[in-house]
């Protein structure tokens, strides 16, 4: 393959540059040079890249091979409710397989009247439905149980993503092959090399289950599943089994290991909760918060994201003296369901202490619990959906840290 | 309620001809190539069979670089122990001490491992490693012989230990 790259030369970097130091010494030096002969910039090109000023990056957690890895999304640095798709967090379990669309199919079998093998332009020529929605992984701020959750808000919160997806209803697909009226569940199976499965309820796969293979206005990228995944709206990320390749339709959940081993819930006494699927109401704060410094006193815009699996997030209430007194948020519209949803709050910094922190509730009346809450019920062994209220602690300097660690 | 819309929903749907005609029927070499998925009543596991003995080899040749000599651990995850922590501050969730159904891990084994060369194993050889997990973990003695009998009615001691989902929980 070959790449195309769009770079700067030198003399551009270096007036670029100039141009963004901002201090008063620098400015003279830009005004100076901007009398001074200009030089053209790069031509049009086929597929872009984004400013080489622009550094921010996934954050790669360290594990035991590359290929059962997470990188996490750097959501303190995202604008608006979308994840550009090269920022998208990944949690693979074998790799990222390489496929071909030309050769990928998807196989519908088990308890249905007509098997059906699909290939990506049979796919494709079906209707097809766009929605905007949040992708969280169920080991989500995993680390918040133990209060180990990380010094920035990209560790603690970056496996969630927010993308448009574009793809045919399964449903659409279920009535194509004619399900038999005593099935009750489908087991997927992806492509790559570990072949992921997961036991997924008929009644979910008719409600709003979608074979995405369009993101953000382009077709998916293998990391997340190419050239087809299932997105299950609203359910933990390993439920949406990516390089999806059989669909069986089937009268029992298979139990399979990722499913049981991993991604169900540890409770302290000892029992564990089974096909935990939906993500419940969550928010963050993702200015300011920790290892970033507020630049001055005075008046900033505090912002974060909110999301409920379950629902649209109808309230976003902010405290900034650690949880005595709450305030509304603006929200940003559209508010779509399970969706992520951006708040904003005008907020003055000045100089003194703060603890804050963002509530979240969603349709269904939700409301998005504290740590303590969270703990009090279920322990701290669950690993998975983490969802409690995330404090922030702004110094005096400006400088914010994890308020839990 | 919701299950019995769900059911008429179903019922419409299989009555339903087929509207769009796309695709085609899988052929039978797609579906031997898509293997088999296990189910925990045993549906889908193949002939074959593996004995302790057999397994013990097999794990020292394809397994024990990852997973240590005696299943305790290293890049792949240990496999053993942890009996009686599940409760406690410092769970240890193992195949023994944690997993629901025995025919997972003839799924999960099959599908996924050995980690770097999946697919690797024939099905008796599977049947072996499986076998010697389970025993490694006390589960079976060393004289069963596993196959698609005797495997979905091995009894894992967490078995009982899943529950359904009820949340919302917190308030
Ligand atoms: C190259 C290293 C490697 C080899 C060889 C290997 N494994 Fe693994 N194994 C892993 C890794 C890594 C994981 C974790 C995968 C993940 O995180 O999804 C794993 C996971 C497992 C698990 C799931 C553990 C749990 O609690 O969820 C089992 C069971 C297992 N391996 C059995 C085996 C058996 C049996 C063999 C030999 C036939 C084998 N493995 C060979 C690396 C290996």
């Amino acid at each position: 393959m070959k790449h195309v790259r769009i770079r700067p030369n030198r003399r551009q970097l270096l007036q670029m540059g100039a141009a963004v130091g901002g201090s008063l010494v620098a400015g003279r030096e830009a005004l100076t040079l901007a009398a001074t002969p200009r030089s053209l910039g790069e031509p049009v090109g086929p597929y872009g890249e984004r400013s080489p000023f622009e550094t921010s990056v996934r954050w790669r957690r360290q594990s035991q091979t590359s290929e059962t890895g997470a990188s996490f999304t750097p959501i303190q640095d995202s604008v608006g409710i979308l994840t550009p798709s090269a920022l998208h967090y990944e949690r693979h379990h074998a790799g990222i397989p390489p496929i071909d669309p030309a050769t990928h199919r998807v196989i519908i079998h088990g308890m249905v009247d007509r098997p059906l093998s699909l290939s990506m332009d049979d796919i494709r020529r079906l209707p097809s439905v766009t929605r905007i929605l949040a992708l969280e992984c169920g080991g989500n701020s995993a680390g918040e149980w133990r209060a180990r959750g990380g010094a920035d808000v990209q560790r603690s919160h970056g496996l969630l993503s927010g993308s448009e997806w574009t793809g045919v209803p399964l449903s659409l697909l279920l009535a194509e092959v004619g399900v038999r009226s005593d099935a009750s569940w489908i087991i997927a199976e992806g492509g790559d090399a570990c072949r992921m499965m997961r036991s997924i309820p008929l009644a979910k796969a008719m409600e709003d289950s979608l074979l995405a293979y369009g993101q953000n206005g382009e077709a998916m990228r293998p990391a997340q599943g190419y050239p087809l995944r299932l997105l299950n709206p609203g359910w933990e990320g390993n439920t949406s089994v990516k390089w999806l390749r059989s669909l069986k339709v089937t009268d029992q959940p298979y139990m399979a290991r990722d499913e049981t081993s991993k991604y169900s819930d540890l409770m302290a006494d000892g029992t564990t909760r089974l096909f935990t699927y939906a993500m419940e109401a969550k928010s963050v704060i993702t200015f300011p918060s920790g290892g970033q410094t507020l630049p001055a006193r005075g008046l900033c815009e505090l912002t974060g994201l909110a999301w409920s699996g379950l629902g649209r997030i109808e309230r976003v209430e902010v405290t900034t003296d650690g949880g005595r007194t709450w305030v509304d948020a603006e929200l940003q519209e559209p508010r779509l369901p399970q969706a992520l949803t951006r708040f904003r709050l005008p907020w003055r910094f000045d100089g003194q202490e703060a603890r804050i922190a963002s509530r979240a509730v969603d349709s269904t009346g939700y409301v998005q619990p504290t740590r303590q809450a969270l703990i009090a019920v279920r322990g701290m062994n669950s690993i998975y959906h983490y969802n409690g209220i995330k404090v922030w602690q702004v110094r005096a300097d400006g400088s914010v840290t994890n308020a839990e660690a | 309620m919701v299950v019995v819309a769900v059911a008429a929903a179903f019922a419409t749907l299989s009555a339903q001809a087929p509207r769009h005609s796309v695709g085609r029927p899988p052929t039978p070499e797609e579906m031997r190539d898509l293997g088999s998925a296990i189910a925990p009543d045993g549906t889908g596991l193949p002939d074959g069979s593996g004995t302790v003995g057999a397994g013990r080899e097999l794990f020292a040749a394809q397994c024990a670089r990852c997973h240590g000599p005696d299943g305790e651990g290293d890049v792949g995850a240990r496999l053993v122990g942890g009996e009686g922590t599940l409760a406690t501050p410092r769970p240890l969730k193992t195949v023994g001490s944690f997993w629901p159904y025995a025919t997972t891990l003839w799924d999960y084994v099959n599908r996924a491992m050995p980690f770097d060369r999946p697919g690797l194993l024939e099905p008796s050889e599977v049947y072996a490693a499986v076998a010697y997990v389970l025993n490694l973990n006390g589960i079976i003695d060393e004289d069963l012989v596993i196959d698609a009998k005797s495997l979905p009615n091995v009894k894992m001691p967490n078995r009982d230990g899943f529950l359904a989902d009820p949340r919302p929980d917190v308030r």
